[in-house]
């Protein structure tokens, strides 16, 4: 489902480059979970980033099923995230200007995977149902968070990524909305990559890998 | 201003489309001069013609013209015609003439055709600033602008009544941007009055005008051809005098309309007016002999056919004819000078100079309306 | 998923925005309507204006061409005319003389009766069109009882409708009335021969055009009439369009300074909806939207907004230009005598040019943001820190612009010359100025900082620096319209002190008799020998000829000492009043000396029939007059114009008894009200004419003041959404949350009422360069400038309240709001 072969990414700073990732590898199957740890700074969300598309690799390859991405132009990588890939951020990143409803079925119109039935359960399983006429900034974090996953599993994208979902949520409450997510993910059959700092989270998933220096490590 | 000028050519067609079968024409005759005229004054037969009094303008008609033409040739043997036409239109019945709101609007045709090629002019008047008019006194002349019919006298002579008629010695003159001329027409004989002393019925219905005809010019003069030559011209010319308030019937969309001066001295004026569906038009004429006598032809004694056409300007335009008094022994063919001699003015119209062969030669001018 | 799809959910995230903020929206929008309406209300000005302007030059496309006139008087004989005809000379007559319709008893109509003969018109006079345009046939025009073809609004002027006839005041009716558009205000068509009727000018008239063909002006004229006729160089229709130049470019320029203190609003709010939408296009992009298809959101979401308000703009143009064009066309006609419609009729060009002024200036405005978001980093999730970092770098670049434009200002306003550099250099000191404006406010702030005392007071001036950015649109817009308001309203106020001076000056005379023809002044002069009360009778002759390009109105007086008394010389050469009686030397006005370039002590050689050479002896002012003007002795311009001058009698007498000589005048000579008329009326009439000039001027600085309180207001309005997150913490430290609202206003109005005080200095540089560059390049004289403190307190006053009641809203309602919505900022904190 996904592969990532020999990839390195230095950035430009006014000190010189930095660089942050050292031919890095790592495969994961269709419908695996793996769990990405290290410390701040260890170029965990620079590997996420890259294999979103959000970000161009330096040298290596990244495929995501069939398709190369570290090939693809910028709109091929933007449709790439639309059809295939979802997105969960620590920031929420909801559209403050749409409603639940409207932010749960963003994606999944943008993908052309939009179906009322599909997201009215979706809504239901992570609780939402009562707040779908209200707008984020009327949500708690947790709510909040609930509705970005919501977002991205209406999309049923093959590949989910997700960066310190949990980071910005009190634990009891991180914990309830992890158990959804992972819930979800599993529903909808996609593969999980996950970055998080937390050995307690990464636990719950299928595999974990460190990454220390930018290089990745087995636990 | 070619708006005005389209407008003003309304006005002369009163409400007709000169265009060939367009539906005005074919109910109000061309250039409108079959449309109903009561209130303007009718020709009448009991008031006979007098002269020179009747050389003047008739206010009281609604239409009236001055028409003179010429076959000339030049001292290289090249022929010419020339064309110089002066119309009055009343715009309303009981126009007097003089003043700015007379009523009356007019206008002048000049054209000059050569083998090759065919020149014309076109201009509007009014007689209220003196731009246009007719007056017999101190001596004869119509004019609009610089194109001008005068009458020629010796300085200092009078007109005495019993001496010649003003219009057998006359100058006529025209300038345009194509070219110009001014020539001398004079002829010792009298006026040949058509019709029934004068009196021309243009339809069975009794439509009809006045008409008389000075057709014994000598004219000599000079032309100035468009490229800046000027030639010295020589030859015969012809002068129709004309007025009516209604000289057409209804259904008669145009004419055909012949003056010939035979090689062997007479003279013959012969017309058609044509009517939707029917072969039979309207034909009437005059045989002019020698010594300048009139005899009016008959519908039944006039034979005219045409022969040959030509496309002018987009129209079929019949352009030879068979023409045939058995009556007087006449049958000839007649040929244009040039088959493109269309007059392209407000209201377009075929006229030029002819000749033709047969039981006689000679020459003549033709003219074809309502094509 | 097609892209048309994608585009469209785009399209409604983006325009959700508007939905939730729409007070935002509704800035943008209005910000572009009040601009798109006030520069296209000035273009409909402008565009009515030329209109008529044309319509009156080309009813005989000629005029601009020379005609036929008489030697001697101003009639010829229609005799010429055929003459003329007769020998193929394709002229056309025309025949034109004041008709008075009955409309006050004091007041009668005016209007200009034009005979045609539309058959022999010249082919390029719209006249001809007229006539046939009418849809009333040519037969009607030429035969009883003919037609008058009148345009819309002289038909409304006369309270007519079409078909009526109408009658004089001597009683003399038209013929039926019919309206045509291309007829020029204050014109009737009529047929000539109805004319010579009308105007009892029987077999008369004025002049015979001639078609646009030079090989005609070349040819002698045939000798029959070559004594009685003249050349007459073209009438000065055409110049008209070049002495107004310099008005509708005044007005041009103010429609733009209220166009782009419009656009500022724009600018302000399309660059805070990008701020406040930064992280929604970060999550388009993230779910996968390109950023192409961003772009073209972002672009079509401008062009719709443009497009509405842009429409709404127009509307509100129009109101706008009907609403001034009475007065526009008032002081057109007071200044240049140009008859200008008082009916507003707009072709589509206006529309379209109008909603191309909208979208191009939308796009204009929001180039910086849409550069942003072409250029904006999928990921850079927490770069908000340097925002102050390259604000800063921001207002650095700014002020290095405006202070490269304040240069150029300089420059060209020193050593450039002609009027469109002249505005130039303007628009730069403008632009320069509101340019440095936030770099010369945020020293202030610094200074005051430096002087705080207090955690409180450090962090007002603190926060007062960083929200400078967010306010610095606003208050610029506020420095531009306050500038100018300063700038025009000094400059006319300081015309007016000059004007009235002035108007003392030249009008010495206690009565004035104009006469109509040689023989009317005779009889005047005969009249005038017996009037006891009269101590002396200046007389003065009149003719306009032309000098160089330009027409030139020369007087002829005789030298009196009340001339030299009171004549307002600018310059005068030892000996000039002597030379000038003489015939020798001549006064010219300021204009000339603009205009043609020559002074005192220079020659000026008048052609026509016979050269005449003059030395320019001194200068004079010659204020709300467009046209070059010469003074001479009147014995000598009698002599030497071969035309017949308009004569008329300035009258010295105690000033109590003017006006019974003057109506004693009027009824015995039958004088019209014009002819006859005492010292007080002339300059009551001149006062009006110049107050009805600076009306519109005056409208529209109005409107533009009332724009820039617009712009302040939405941006403290929008900037308040965001201040919560800064204020709350200081209420969670204990400071009241009235306290905070008030702390807030207090420094909007601080702000505010600093760039009062700099817009002062600002406005009395705009005012020296209206009266010392732009008005001697515009009308051709200087003027001296004058202070008027008062004036710029009352606008301090208006500013502050503006600012006042821009601020007050958005305090109160950041007092007001429940206290719920202030612990939600701890709540959701770092989610913004």
């Amino acid at each position: 489902m996904l592969t990532v072969d020999q990839v390195s990414k230095q950035f430009t700073t006014p000190q010189g480059p930095l660089p942050v990732l050292y031919q890095v590898s790592l495969d994961l199957a269709a419908g695996q979970s793996l769990a990405l740890t290290g410390e701040s700074g260890s170029g965990k969300s620079t590997l996420l980033h890259l294999i979103a598309g959000l970000d161009q690799v330096d040298q290596g390859r990244i495929c995501i099923g069939e398709h190369d991405i570290t090939a693809q132009d910028e709109s091929g990588r933007a449709a790439l995230r639309r059809q295939t890939v979802g997105l969960v951020f620590q920031q929420f990143n909801l559209i403050p200007s749409l409603t639940v409803a409207a932010n749960l079925a963003f994606q999944a119109r943008l993908a052309g995977r939009f179906d009322a039935a599909e997201l009215a359960r979706l809504a239901q399983r992570l609780g939402l149902t009562e707040v779908m006429e209200r707008y984020p900034e009327q949500l708690s974090g947790g709510q909040q968070q609930r509705v970005a996953i919501g977002r991205v599993l209406a999309a049923k994208p093959a590949l989910v990524l997700a960066d310190e979902p949990t980071g910005n949520l009190d634990e009891a409450t991180g914990d309830a909305v992890l158990d959804l997510f992972l819930e979800g993910v599993k529903a909808t059959g996609s593969a999980l990559l996950m970055v998080t700092h937390s050995p307690r989270l990464a636990a719950r998933l299928d595999r974990c890998q460190h990454l220390h220096m930018g290089r990745l490590e087995p636990l | 201003m070619r708006l005005l000028l389209i407008s003003l050519a309304l006005i002369l067609a009163a409400c007709s489309d000169p265009t060939p079968g367009g539906d005005d024409a074919v109910t109000q005759g061309f250039a409108g001069l079959g449309g109903d005229a009561d209130e303007f004054a009718q020709v009448d037969p009991s008031q006979p013609l007098q002269f020179p009094e009747d050389h003047a303008a008739h206010p009281e008609y609604r239409i009236e013209w001055w028409y003179a033409t010429a076959n000339l040739q030049d001292q290289q043997g090249r022929r010419y015609g020339i064309q110089w036409t002066l119309f009055r239109q009343a715009l309303e019945p009981e126009a007097q003439l003089g003043d700015w709101q007379d009523g009356q609007v007019w206008m002048a045709h000049v054209g000059l055709t050569t083998a090759e090629d065919h020149w014309q002019g076109e201009r509007f008047g009014r007689s209220g600033g003196g731009q246009a008019g007719v007056v017999t006194e101190p001596f004869y002349q119509a004019w609009l602008d610089d194109w001008s019919l005068k009458e020629v006298r010796a300085p200092g002579s009078e007109r005495s009544p019993s001496a010649l008629d003003p219009l057998s010695h006359l100058r006529l003159q025209a300038d345009t941007d194509d070219f110009a001329y001014d020539l001398v027409l004079q002829t010792d004989q009298s006026l040949v009055l058509h019709g029934d002393d004068g009196f021309s019925r243009k339809s069975e219905r009794g439509q009809a005008s006045w008409y008389y005809s000075q057709p014994f010019y000598q004219v000599n003069g000079r032309l100035t051809l468009p490229d800046g030559e000027q030639v010295t011209v020589r030859g015969d010319g012809w002068l129709d005098r004309e007025w009516s308030s209604q000289p057409l019937a209804p259904e008669q969309q145009g004419w055909d309309w012949f003056s010939l001066q035979l090689d062997s001295g007479e003279r013959v004026m012969l017309f058609r007016l044509r009517e939707d569906d029917d072969d039979e038009s309207f034909r009437a004429g005059t045989w002019i002999s020698v010594a300048g006598e009139a005899t009016p032809l008959t519908p039944q004694q006039i034979d005219m056919t045409p022969t040959e056409t030509t496309e002018v300007a987009g129209r079929t335009v019949p352009v030879g004819w068979r023409l045939r008094l058995p009556d007087f022994g006449l049958d000839i063919d007649t040929h244009p000078l040039n088959p493109q001699s269309w007059m392209d003015t407000s209201i377009p119209y075929w006229e030029g100079p002819v000749e033709f062969s047969g039981s006689h030669t000679g020459r003549g001018y033709l003219e074809m309306t309502g094509y | 998923m097609p892209f048309i799809g994608t585009l469209g959910l785009v399209l409604v995230t983006l325009f959700s925005h508007w939905r939730r903020h729409p007070v935002q929206g509704l800035a943008w929008l209005s910000g572009l309507l009040l601009a798109t309406a006030l520069w296209s209300g000035v273009q409909a000005l402008n565009a009515q204006a030329r209109d008529s302007y044309d319509r009156a030059a080309s009813l005989f496309d000629g005029a601009a061409l020379p005609s036929l006139v008489a030697r001697e008087g101003s009639l010829l004989a229609q005799t010429d005319y055929s003459a003329l005809r007769r020998q193929g000379w394709p002229v056309s007559p025309v025949l034109e003389g004041r008709l008075e319709f009955p409309r006050t008893e004091a007041d009668p109509l005016r209007l200009t009766l034009v005979g045609i003969d539309p058959l022999t018109l010249p082919a390029e006079a719209t006249a001809g069109q007229a006539v046939d345009g009418t849809g009333s046939d040519l037969i009607a025009f030429l035969t009883n009882p003919g037609r008058t073809l009148v345009s819309p609004d002289s038909l409304r002027a006369l309270q007519a409708s079409p078909g009526d006839r109408i009658s004089t005041t001597d009683e003399q009716m038209l013929p039926p009335l019919a309206v045509n558009a291309s007829i020029p205000p204050g014109s009737l068509l009529v047929d000539i021969g109805f004319a010579q009727r009308l105007l009892s000018r029987e077999g008369q008239v004025n002049r015979l055009l001639i078609p646009d063909d030079p090989s005609w002006l070349d040819r002698p004229l045939p000798a029959n009439v070559a004594e009685r006729l003249r050349w007459q160089a073209g009438q000065s229709e055409e110049d008209l369009g070049r002495l107004t130049d310099s008005f509708h470019l005044n007005l041009t320029a103010l429609g733009l300074l209220a166009f782009v203190v419009g656009l500022f609003i724009v600018h302000g709010s399309t660059g805070l909806a990008f701020e406040q939408r930064r992280g929604l296009l970060r999550t388009l992009r993230a779910c996968g939207v390109s950023q192409r298809t961003v772009l073209v959101g972002l672009l079509t979401e401008l062009l719709l907004l443009a497009l509405v308000a842009g429409l709404l703009g127009l509307c509100l143009g129009y109101l706008v230009a009907g609403w001034l064009l009475p007065d526009v066309a008032a002081s057109l006609q007071g200044l240049y005598g140009a008859r200008v419609s008082d009916q507003l009729h707009l072709d589509p060009q206006w529309w379209l040019t109008g909603l191309g002024m909208a979208l191009g200036g939308a796009l204009l405005a929001s180039l910086s943001s849409l550069w942003q978001a072409a250029r904006m980093p999928v990921l850079a999730l927490a770069r908000s820190e340097a925002w102050g970092q390259r604000q800063s770098g921001q207002l650095r670049l700014q002020t290095r612009v405006g202070l490269v434009l304040l240069a150029g200002a300089v420059l060209i306003l020193t050593t450039g010359s002609g009027l469109v550099l002249a505005f130039a250099g303007l628009a730069a000191l403008l632009l320069g100025a509101a340019l440095c404006l936030p770099m010369v406010l945020s020293l202030c702030l610094r200074l005051g900082q430096r002087f705080a005392r207090g955690p409180l007071s450090e962090w007002f001036w603190a926060e007062t620096r960083q929200q400078l950015s967010g306010l610095s649109l606003a208050l610029m817009a506020l420095l531009l319209a306050l500038a100018a308001n300063v700038g025009v309203g000094g400059m006319v106020d300081s015309f007016r002190l000059t004007f009235t001076g002035w108007l003392d000056q030249r009008l010495a005379a206690e009565a004035y008799l104009n006469a109509d023809s040689p023989q009317q002044a005779e009889r005047i002069d005969n009249w005038l020998q017996q009037q006891p009360d009269v101590d002396a009778v200046l007389p003065t002759v009149q003719a306009t000829v032309r000098y160089g390009d330009w027409p030139l109105e020369i007087n002829g007086i005789r030298p009196h000492a009340t001339y030299e008394d009171y004549w307002p010389v600018l310059q005068l050469r030892p000996g000039a009043w002597f030379n000038l009686a003489a015939g020798q030397g001549a006064l010219v006005s300021e204009q000339w000396v603009r205009t043609h370039g020559s002074g005192p002590g220079d020659e000026v050689t008048l052609t026509g029939d016979r050269a005449w050479t003059l030395t320019i002896e001194g200068v004079y002012a010659d204020y709300g007059n467009p046209r070059p003007q010469m003074l001479v002795s009147g014995s000598a311009l009698s002599d030497w114009y071969t035309g017949t001058p308009r004569q008329g009698f300035s009258l010295r007498l105690p000033p109590e008894k003017a006006s019974d000589l003057v109506a004693k005048a009027r009824d015995e000579l039958s004088l019209s009200d014009f002819a006859a008329i005492d010292q007080a009326s002339v300059r009551g009439f001149s006062e009006q004419v110049f107050e009805r000039t600076f009306v519109a001027t005056g409208a529209l600085n109005t409107l533009t003041l009332a724009v820039a309180a617009i712009a302040l207001f939405t941006s403290l309005l929008t900037l308040s959404h965001s201040r919560l997150p800064q204020l709350a913490p200081l209420w969670a430290q204990g400071v009241t949350r009235r306290h905070l609202a008030w702390l807030e206003g207090a420094r909007t109005l601080g702000l505010a009422l600093l760039t009062v005080l700099l817009a002062i200095p600002l406005g009395l540089l705009l005012a020296w360069v209206l009266v010392a560059v732009i008005n001697v390049e515009a009308f051709g004289w200087r003027l001296p400038l004058y202070f008027f403190p008062l004036q710029w307190l009352t606008l301090a006053g208006l500013a502050l309240i503006s600012a006042l009641l821009a601020t007050a809203w958005p305090a109160w309602r950041l007092g007001r709001q429940s206290a719920g919505r202030w612990v939600r900022v701890f709540a959701t904190e770092g989610g913004h």
